[in-house]
Order: structure tokens, then sequence, then C-alpha cells
């Protein structure tokens, strides 16, 4: 009795993990089903090098690479941001700061990831916005730039915790050794430690880039809803994740291209933060073995 | 200046930028936070919580989009803790190293990367459409469930992993089986650690816009859910309308739904980092 009971346990416990097979399951296929009727009307090719994209319009154009471009964009200067001050941070808080300023300030710093995204949206629209216009005066009320940076302020603790966890398991002999031969903090830092850490902070700037590839409220709220193949950080451009919340704020018909046009700008997102989601793992299975 | 001078400048000089770093970021932190409380505070009162949504700003209320997001977190609870915790207990303690495990730890892992907007197209093509939930708060509730599973599993596997060997041994020796084992001395030793990634987790998702907008949760809604089949808002949704508005009057409406939306996600925050204090000390 005691057996069938605690196989009855074991099984739905494992059932339980087996829902987040299914969900796997669940969103490739609903992306593929619908990315497959999409491209039965519009040709993959067309898809990948049209550098219009316009289904919303009478003049329809199904190209990519905007809301690619777009998407890339403001990724590429949250990076900017978040990764130069995020790894300094690391580096700072590892190395060089007392114990208890680490132990303070680290919490804080995830409390960046915590805001909800929408209220950054506010932020890069109402604060950020106005001010770089003073300074930039062609800056359009929507642009790439200040989203962009704001979504780098929000990943940096993705970057600074990853980051000064993989400095701070370096071991201690490596940096006394490196001491020894008179080398000062920052030598050590940019020579011993960092390197030996390289595969832990590589990790944490690939989940950074995923991150600010899917981010959505920031770009749709403040990086404006005009489709456009530009690198013009200044002008409006549109996000893969913010056609997605533009056409479902808006009224269109299920089962109609346009309908399904968001799954096919979902399928390119998923691919794209599949990649890089299996990249760093895989970096970082091969790199808990070699510490452990 | 010889070398080393040069060296141990170079040295101070990356500590304050170092300091300096740090100090932009929380500066930038505090600067947000100061900016939305000046901009909002004032329009923060007992009316502003419990007014419907208006057309006009300075009567509008936060009260169904309040109401809606209670209900989700309610329905998310429900749903994603005990699915999360099972599935942490069986990775943990059950699955052997096999083919299985290895998948099912990938897919988790890469399942927590995953955009939060693709879980809203999955959600609004099997619950919405195929299960024909229509936009309900249980439809919102079911698709915030799948976003946290994965981060309310990996604090489950944790917890449990800090949790001695010599405990388990001991109720083994007295003859426990293995469920008896988890469910008297594994779960409540490991009690606060998964209570704080389930409020971490739920945390998150009170915060979650995109995927709740979708699955067509309304930016207007004018009565607060009663049903799990009700048409809802929550608050993100309902700060995301206002800051669309040209209105100045929305724009301190929205900093004023913000900062309610702050307290609720950082008192969680604060309230999880406590019991995750307090049972690591009693771990020790």
């Amino acid at each position: 009795m005691r057996k069938i009971k605690e196989l009855v346990i074991e099984k739905s416990l494992l059932s339980s993990a087996l829902i987040t097979i299914a969900v796997t399951i669940g969103i490739v296929l609903v992306l593929a089903i619908e990315a497959f009727h999409f491209f039965s009307e519009v040709s993959i090719l067309a898809f990948l090098t049209d550098t219009q994209w316009t289904p919303l319009f009478t003049n329809k154009h199904y190209g990519i690479l905007p809301l690619l471009s777009g998407t890339l964009l403001t990724s590429f200067i949250a990076i900017s941001v978040a990764l130069p001050i995020g790894l300094s941070i690391s580096i700072y808080l590892s190395e060089y700061a007392p114990k208890s300023f680490r132990k303070t300030v680290k919490p804080l710093l995830e409390l960046l990831a915590a805001v909800p995204t929408v209220v950054y949206g506010f932020f890069a629209l109402i604060v950020v916005t106005p001010f770089l216009q003073q300074i930039i005066p062609g800056l359009s009320g929507f642009n790439s730039l200040s989203a962009g940076f704001v979504m780098g302020i929000m990943i940096i603790p993705y970057i600074s915790s990853i980051s000064e966890d993989a400095l701070h398991a370096v071991p201690n002999a490596l940096r006394e050794a490196s001491f020894g031969m008179g080398a000062t903090k920052l030598q050590t830092a940019f020579k011993v430690v960092v390197p030996a850490a390289s595969s832990g902070i590589i990790v944490s700037i690939i989940l950074a880039i995923s991150r600010a590839i899917g981010e959505t409220m920031i770009v749709a709220i403040a990086a404006g809803q005009q489709p456009r193949l530009t690198l013009d950080p200044t002008v409006p451009v549109e996000t893969i994740t913010a056609y997605i919340v533009q056409v479902s704020l808006g009224d269109v018909e299920h089962g109609s291209v346009e309908y399904r046009t968001i799954f096919a700008a979902g399928i390119t997102l998923f691919v794209l933060t599949f990649l890089l989601n299996t990249l760093s793992y895989r970096i970082r299975k091969k790199y808990q073995e070699r510490y452990e | 200046m010889n070398n080393i001078q040069k060296n141990r400048l170079k040295d101070q000089l990356f500590k304050v930028w170092g300091i300096g770093c740090t100090l932009f970021a929380l500066i930038l932190l505090v600067f947000f936070i100061g900016d939305i409380l000046i901009d909002g505070i004032m329009r923060i009162d007992w009316g502003f919580i419990i007014n419907l949504p208006s057309r006009k700003p300075e009567k509008a209320g936060i009260y169904t989009a309040l109401m809606g997001s209670i209900c989700i977190l309610f329905l998310t609870t429900i749903i994603a803790f005990p699915i999360g915790v099972a599935a942490g207990i069986y990775l943990e303690e059950y699955s052997k190293k096999n083919r299985l495990s290895a998948i099912l730890e990938i897919n988790i892992s890469n399942l927590a990367g995953v955009p939060s907007i693709i879980y809203g197209l999955l959600g609004l093509e099997v619950f919405v459409r195929i299960m024909g939930l229509g936009a309900s708060v249980l439809a919102g509730s079911l698709t915030l469930s799948l976003l946290i599973l994965p981060i309310i599993i990996v604090a489950t596997r944790e917890a449990i992993k800090a949790v001695p060997k010599s405990i388990k041994d001991a109720s083994y020796a007295l003859g426990a089986s293995k469920w008896q084992t988890i469910w008297n001395q594994v779960l409540p030793a490991s009690s606060g650690g998964i209570l704080t990634g389930v409020i971490l987790a739920l945390s998150r998702a009170v915060g979650e816009t995109a995927p709740l907008i979708v699955v067509g949760a309304l930016a207007y809604v004018p009565f607060a859910p009663e049903s799990p089949m009700d048409e809802f808002s929550v608050l993100p949704i309902q700060i995301f309308n206002w800051i669309s508005r040209p209105q100045h009057g929305f724009i301190e409406n929205a900093a004023a739904a913000i900062i309610i939306l702050l307290l609720i996600t950082f008192v969680m925050n604060g309230v999880a980092v406590y019991f995750r204090n307090k049972w690591q000390k009693k771990l020790k």
C-alpha cells in the first residue's frame, strides 16, 4: 500500500516537471503553425530581404529587416551603456570594495532589475527624452537613443551581479600569486582575475543581450511605432516586440495575414533569443565542470 | 614618474571610476524614484484608489486595474505555486542522472530566457483561442503562471539543495519513506527559501505588461472582475495607457499609479529578502 502511494506521488511530481516540456512544445508549435500559414501567403525570401514592413497599410510589405534593425539598434545602445558600467561595477565590487559595501550595494543594484519595465518606459519618454532633446536639438520625441539608454540602465544588474559572482569565485591563490609578483590590484584584476572568470562574464553579457532583445515595454513606449531600416538613433523606429504590442492593442481579425504577422515576428524573436540562451547554457556548463 | 608610480596612479584611478559607476547606477535609481514621487505623490488620495477609470484625468482612478492585478496575482499563485514546487521537488529529489533529467534541465533554463511577450503569444493561441477562455482573468493568470514557473522551480531546487543531508538520513534511519521524509523534513526545512523564490516570482508577475496586452487585457474596464472568466485590466496596463495619452493630467496619473506599483513591487521584494535572511540564519 505504502509503495503504491509513493509511486503515485512520484508520478504526479514527474507530471508537474513534464509541464515545462509541454510549455516549450506549445511555444514552438504555436509559433511554427501560425508562421507556416503566414509563409504560405508571404514568401520567406520577401520576408528576409524586403526593406519595408507595412502589413497594416494598404500597400503591404512584409520585410522583417526594419523590425530587426530596430531591435538590434536599441539592444546595441543598451549594451553599450550596460557593458562598461556593469563590468566596472563588478570588478570594483569584487576586487576593491570592502565586504560590507559589497553586501549592501549588490541587492540595491538588483532592485534596478526588479522595477517593472513599464516604469522604465515612463522614464525614457517623460524624463530622458526631454533631457536629451536639450543636448541634441534634432532628437525626435520617440527615438531609440533614450529607449536604449534606459534599457541599458535596467540590464546593468544582469551584467554586474553575474559577473561579480564569477569574479568572486576565482580562487584567492591566483590573486596572491599576482600580488607577490608586485602587480597592483588593477593589473591583477585585468590580467589574472578577469581572464580566469571570462566564461562567467561572457554568460552575463549574453544573458543581458538576450534580455535586451526581448524587452518590450520600454521600446513600445519610448522608441516609437515606425518600422524603418536605419542606424540613426535619433529617429523613431519599431522593434519586433513593439510591433507585437501595437497589433495586440488594435482590432486585428483572427486568422488574417495581419494577425499572423505577430507570430512570424514572434518566431524571429524566439529563434534569436533561443540561440543566445543555448549558447550561454553551453558556456555555463563547461565552466562549471572546469571549476568543480 | 616611474613605472611603479604610474601603475599605482592607474590603480587609484580605476578605483575612483569603479565607485563612480556604482554610484551612477544607484543615483540614477534614486533620481528616477524621486522624479516619480514629485510627479505623482500629490495625485494619490483615497479617491484615486477607489475611483473607476474615466476620460477626465482628475476623476480617473485605479480601482479596476488594482483589483485586476490582485485577482491575477491570486490566481497565478494558486496555479503556479503547486506545479512549480512539485516540479522542483521532482528534479532535486527523484530525478536520476539520465537523458530525461538533462532535457528537463536544459529546457527550464531555456524557458527562463524566453521573452515574456512570447508567453503572451502562447497564451493568446492556447488559452484564449483553443481553450476558448477569451481575454479573461483566468487566461491571463495561466499565461503568467507559465512565465514564472521556471523561476519557482529554480528557487525550489536551490532551497532543497541547501537542506543538510543529515536531516534526511536521520529521517530514513527512523524508517520514514521517501515522501514522508520530503513532506515532514525537507519541505519544512526549505520552506523559507521556497517562499522567497515564490514571492520574487510573483513580484515579477505583478509588473508584467506585455504578455497580458497580447492575451487581450483591456486598458478600459468599467468594473472590477468578479469571476475568473471576466475581462480585466492590470495596473501596468493602466499605466501604459495613461502614458500614451497626450493630456498632462494623465501623465500625473501615470506617475501616481507607478508609485502604487513600485510600492507593491518593493514591499514584495523586501518581504522576500526578510524571509531569506531569516531562513539562512535558521539553516546555519
